[in-house]
């Protein structure tokens, strides 16, 4: 085994932006899961859908980052419109809807997935646009401008998110119907209500979210197997519904992630967020920020 | 006794047809069928009875498989070796599952669960004995005496391991350890408070249900004269496993078996006539109508109009 420290410096630099990439993904997931508590397993299926009409978009010339904020006003919609169905159908039915909720979702990622399929068929997709596959090179160090472009949305998402939700009075609204229900419905604002929008955003965001997936790196309609795991590690290790704690969880996975990629060689890598998330539940189940 | 003759008669006429001049492609197709009666069975065990969703059956699936190719290389074990090899790999992997429900429940479970999917394919991926990433290719041994051909033999063996199954399901569900399970079920803190013994049935739950899954799966290498983790730790066996008792019913233990045998088949003709990728689409959307439309499955449809036209 080759080791050194600049290489373990590189595989840090690589981690930080891997892992705000990371953030970027799991942001949608921590609004959905962590403050609203959806088991919203189909998460990273819509981001890939997401990804998917970004290609679509880009066929016609649009800009991959462009097409992703054009998209979320659609996936807001969508949004609304999956919590409206998912309430009625389990929420409202009590007690077991958990479980029966968790098998819904399940089943509507596999639906987007063999869905994708048929319409685009198994290959793997990519987009277009000047940033990619070219890089910055900073003395013996080259970065992707790909990476960047993903780190920076990736902080814009995170701290606008932040702000929203402690700043404006519906992202207050959205905060108090996660943390005491009953309380908000005796000061009289409907908790559906603010539900629904809280998940709208959540899924405008994985939108954009998917633009990111697809600027990355290529995409295939299996990849959200992958992310079930890494977006789910990042949100359980953030402590649910944080999200400054959503930033560092993933930088955290991708630090750990790519220095097990310098270690072992690519094949490990996929195990590295379902075993931090083993190791997460098993040892501290609300995370390291938890409320 | 009724159900006895019954699982009798039934393992009586799949020997008779194994024996028969029957079409080969049915046993191909039954065997899956059959392979599905005994997961969807098992995940009922825990999912159904308990109400802890297991998502990992692939996990279970694919290290019986593993287990019966190691057992199978390295002393070129017999069929039956390998079937329990698989078995007690999986129990043990069962109790470690079970161990996690110390301290999680509902979604972080079942996430937990998906966990054991990757690392185990992982860790077979990067295992050069058993073939790595690109696979191991097996040959198979002779056929034994009555049976004409090796697919014929596997189909009667897993018809022998899904009668098994159901009995142990049913033996589950009408004892006492059924009646603690589902009392974690309704209410884990009310079970523990009365005095029902929740770890312990919880640790039984799980290694029975791992075991049984471990077992459907050792045949799989033979069946198919070939292994290979993509498709051996595919999350597909664990949505199937997981639709078919939702969509027969929960409850019961013949819930299962006709979700299998319902889902399973609808699944083997759209494979043949219409596509792999449809199938596995057959599967979401039947689970999403069934969860939403009929939570309580075919059987309590069943039941709710046995009543009605009473």
């Amino acid at each position: 085994m080759f080791f050194s420290f600049d290489l373990l410096l590189e595989a840090i630099l690589f981690g930080v932006l891997l892992g705000c990439f990371y953030a970027a993904v799991s942001i949608g997931l921590s609004v959905s899961f962590g403050l609203l508590d959806v088991p919203h397993v189909a998460h990273p299926a819509i981001m890939v859908f997401g990804a998917y009409c970004t290609y679509l978009l880009n066929t016609y010339n649009f800009d991959p980052i462009v097409a992703g904020i054009v998209l979320m006003v659609p996936f807001f919609l969508l949004g609304m419109l999956v919590y409206r169905f998912y309430y009625e159908a389990f929420e409202r039915r009590g007690s077991e809807a958990a479980v029966r909720g968790l098998a819904f979702f399940f089943g509507l990622a596999f639906i987007i997935e063999v869905g994708l399929i048929l319409a685009f068929g198994v290959d793997q997709r990519l987009v277009s646009a000047p940033y990619i596959g070219s890089s910055l090179e900073l003395g013996e160090y080259r970065i992707p401008y790909r990476m960047l472009v993903a780190f920076g949305v990736a902080l814009v998402l995170t701290f606008s998110l932040t702000l929203y939700l402690s700043k404006t009075f519906t992202g207050r609204a959205i905060k108090a119907v996660a943390q005491d229900e009953p309380a908000l419905r005796l000061m009289g604002a409907n908790p559906v209500r603010i539900k629904q929008w809280a998940f709208g955003i959540a899924t405008a965001v994985s939108a954009l979210a998917g633009a990111m997936l697809i600027i990355v790196g290529p995409v295939d309609p299996s990849l959200d197997r992958v992310y079930i795991g890494r977006t789910f590690a990042v949100v359980v290790l953030a402590g649910l519904g944080s999200m400054t704690g959503t930033l560092a969880a993933g930088l955290i996975l991708g630090i750990s992630e790519s220095i097990v990629l310098m270690l072992f060689g690519a094949s490990w890598a996929p195990a590295v967020a379902f075993g931090l998330l083993l190791i997460v539940l098993g040892i501290r189940p609300q995370g390291l920020f938890g409320r | 006794m009724k159900y006895w003759i019954s699982a009798a008669v039934i393992l009586a006429l799949a020997l008779g047809v194994a024996l028969s001049r029957i079409n080969e492609y049915f046993f191909f197709a039954g065997f899956v069928v059959l392979t599905f009666v005994v997961l969807a069975t098992a995940w009922n065990i825990l999912g159904g009875y308990a109400g802890y969703v297991n998502f990992g059956t692939a996990a279970f699936f694919g290290l019986g498989a593993y287990s019966a190719t190691v057992l199978f290389k390295w002393q070129g074990a017999p069929l039956a070796v390998q079937i329990a090899g698989g078995a007690l790999v999986c129990a043990l992997l069962g109790f470690g599952v079970g161990l996690l429900t110390l301290r999680l429940r509902g979604i972080f479970f079942a996430i937990a669960t998906v966990a054991v999917i990757f690392i185990c394919e992982t860790l077979m991926v990067n295992w050069r004995y058993v073939g790595g990433a690109t696979g191991l290719q097996l040959l198979r041994p002779e056929v034994l005496a009555p049976f004409e051909t090796y697919t014929r033999m596997l189909f009667v063996v897993m018809a022998l391991l899904a009668v098994a199954a159901v009995s142990t399901a049913r033996y589950i569900q009408t004892s006492w350890i059924g009646r603690g399970l589902r009392a974690i079920r309704d209410s884990e803190e009310a079970a523990e408070g009365s005095g029902v013994p929740t770890l312990k049935l919880k640790l039984f739950a799980c290694t029975v249900s791992g075991a049984l899954m471990g077992a459907a799966g050792a045949p799989w290498p033979m069946y198919l004269s070939f292994i290979e983790p993509a498709s051996s730790f595919n999350l597909t066996y664990s949505v199937s496993a997981l639709a078919m008792p939702m969509i027969g019913g929960t409850g019961h233990w013949i819930g299962p078996v006709i979700g299998a045998l319902l889902l399973g088949s609808v699944q083997q003709i759209v494979t043949v006539t219409i596509s792999n990728e449809i199938n596995v689409l057959v599967v979401g959307v039947l689970l999403v109508l069934f969860v939403v439309l009929a939570p309580d499955g075919v059987v309590g449809l069943f039941r709710k109009w046995t009543r009605y036209f009473k």
